[in-house]
């Protein structure tokens, strides 16, 4: 091992060659930025308007919108796709098709963030996407990929109850095969605590959400 | 096991550039004969193609700071040196998650927070400080090429195996007929244990016979 000599350097030039290094690294890291911005955000909406297309198959336009503090919700203006929670799905006939809702919650590893569709003249969910997750490969991750456990959300009853304050038979997580109401799922074998962190993500989401969803859509036409 | 660290000068009978760049392949490879960087090694070979997309993310920030360290290597005093290697490490891998979010999401999912954690892959500091701190630029860019590249064939090789076994398939061609029963531990943590000390009995086997004709 060779031993390094040290040439004794006074504090401002230590100073100043950290500082000129941070200054080179912080213009490659703003320049790169600069350069993939754009590209990266494309490819987040890509990804989503993908994603609505295999919920809503018709979609032609959609409105996203934010809930207000008194419970109202409220139109937004072109905005980042990141930015907005609820996004209502219009056909080219100005008929509103449903609604697109964004959900999170915890999973078996980290939070698993999800899209699901809420159709209003179904009174179903038609359809879920999850955006990300960390679950473990070849296992929990099959909540993403196993064509099944998918297709299980594709008319998945959540009636309202008479006073349409609340959802009335809540999602339930039936085992694998075992599915005989409309509102349950049939959870994936060797999977079963990601399949029910999904289960409920979406039924937390949906009490909260489906009873505004259901009034909000009155006021509009409704289509196929 | 010897790393060689020794400072090269000119007058040195130094190796050729060709050998800077083969040793990591396989004389010095990161993976099977320096043992380092295990935290991606274990984590994302769970397939070839997270294998492939790690190694070569791992590489070009390897290529890139060993570059900039060797160029900088009259200008970083002693004192501030690991703190500098770091700085520039660090912009590096911020770089490729840039990148790699914008040729793909879905490969940016996938390997997910292990991007970041390139930055204290030890692989990429070890190189930083023992060899392009005390080379010319040429030789650290070979040399971390061929890192690099040695440390994605080690990636490749338990991701192969791991994904062979564990989803029948490779690079996500279905490979074995679907009565193959799935080995589920393959793509665990668990797995890439074994697939690693399976190939390092076998990589210290064919040494030792070739050492002993």
């Amino acid at each position: 091992m060779n031993t390094i000599s040290l040439t004794p350097l006074s504090s401002w030039q230590l100073f100043r060659a950290l500082v000129s290094i941070g200054v080179i690294c912080s213009l490659l890291i703003v320049g790169v930025f600069q350069l993939t911005a754009s590209t990266i955000e494309k490819n987040q909406t890509d990804f989503f308007n993908q994603a609505i297309a295999a919920i809503f198959p018709n979609a032609d336009k959609k409105i996203g919108y934010k809930q207000l503090d008194n419970g109202q919700l409220k139109e937004l203006e072109q905005q980042a796709i990141s930015e907005q929670q609820l996004f209502a799905i219009f056909n080219n006939k100005h008929q509103l098709l449903g609604y697109i809702v964004k959900a999170q919650g915890m999973g078996y590893q980290d939070t698993i963030q999800l899209l699901y569709g809420y159709s209003p003249q179904n009174e179903t969910v038609n359809g879920i996407k999850i955006l990300s997750s960390r679950e473990t490969p070849g296992l929990g991750d099959r909540i993403g990929k196993d064509e099944n456990f998918l297709a299980n959300f594709k008319q998945l009853t959540v009636k309202l109850t008479s006073d349409k304050s609340h959802i009335l038979h809540k999602i339930e997580n039936a085992k694998p095969g075992t599915k005989n109401r409309p509102w349950q799922i049939d959870s994936i074998s060797g999977a079963t605590i990601s399949s029910r962190a999904v289960i409920n993500i979406i039924n937390i989401s949906a009490n909260e959400w489906i009873p505004l969803l259901a009034k909000h859509a009155e006021t509009h036409n409704v289509g196929n | 096991m010897e790393i060689r660290t020794k400072v090269i000068t000119p007058d040195d009978k130094s190796p050729s550039h060709s050998d800077e760049f083969i040793k990591g392949l396989w004389r010095e490879n990161p993976v099977f004969v320096q043992v380092l960087g295990m935290c991606p090694t274990l984590a994302v070979t769970n397939s070839a193609t997270n294998a492939l997309a790690m190694g070569l993310a791992t590489c070009f920030v390897l290529v890139m700071s060993n570059t900039l360290v060797s160029l900088l290597r009259h200008a970083i005093p002693q004192q501030v040196r690991i703190a500098s290697f770091i700085l520039i490490i660090a912009t590096f891998v911020t770089l490729v998650d840039y990148l790699l979010q914008a040729m793909s999401l879905t490969l940016h999912q996938a390997l997910g927070a292990f991007v970041p954690l390139i930055v204290v892959n030890c692989v990429i500091l070890s190189r930083a400080e023992a060899f392009a701190s005390k080379n010319s630029v040429a030789r650290s860019f070979l040399d971390g090429a061929g890192m690099g590249l040695g440390f994605t064939l080690g990636l490749l090789y338990l991701g192969m195996v791991r994904e062979l076994l564990g989803s029948g398939s490779l690079f996500t061609f279905m490979l074995l007929p679907d009565n193959f029963e799935k080995w589920t531990i393959m793509l665990l943590p668990g797995g890439g244990f074994f697939t690693l000390g399976l190939w390092l009995l076998l990589i210290n086997h064919l040494k030792r016979r070739k050492a002993q004709p």
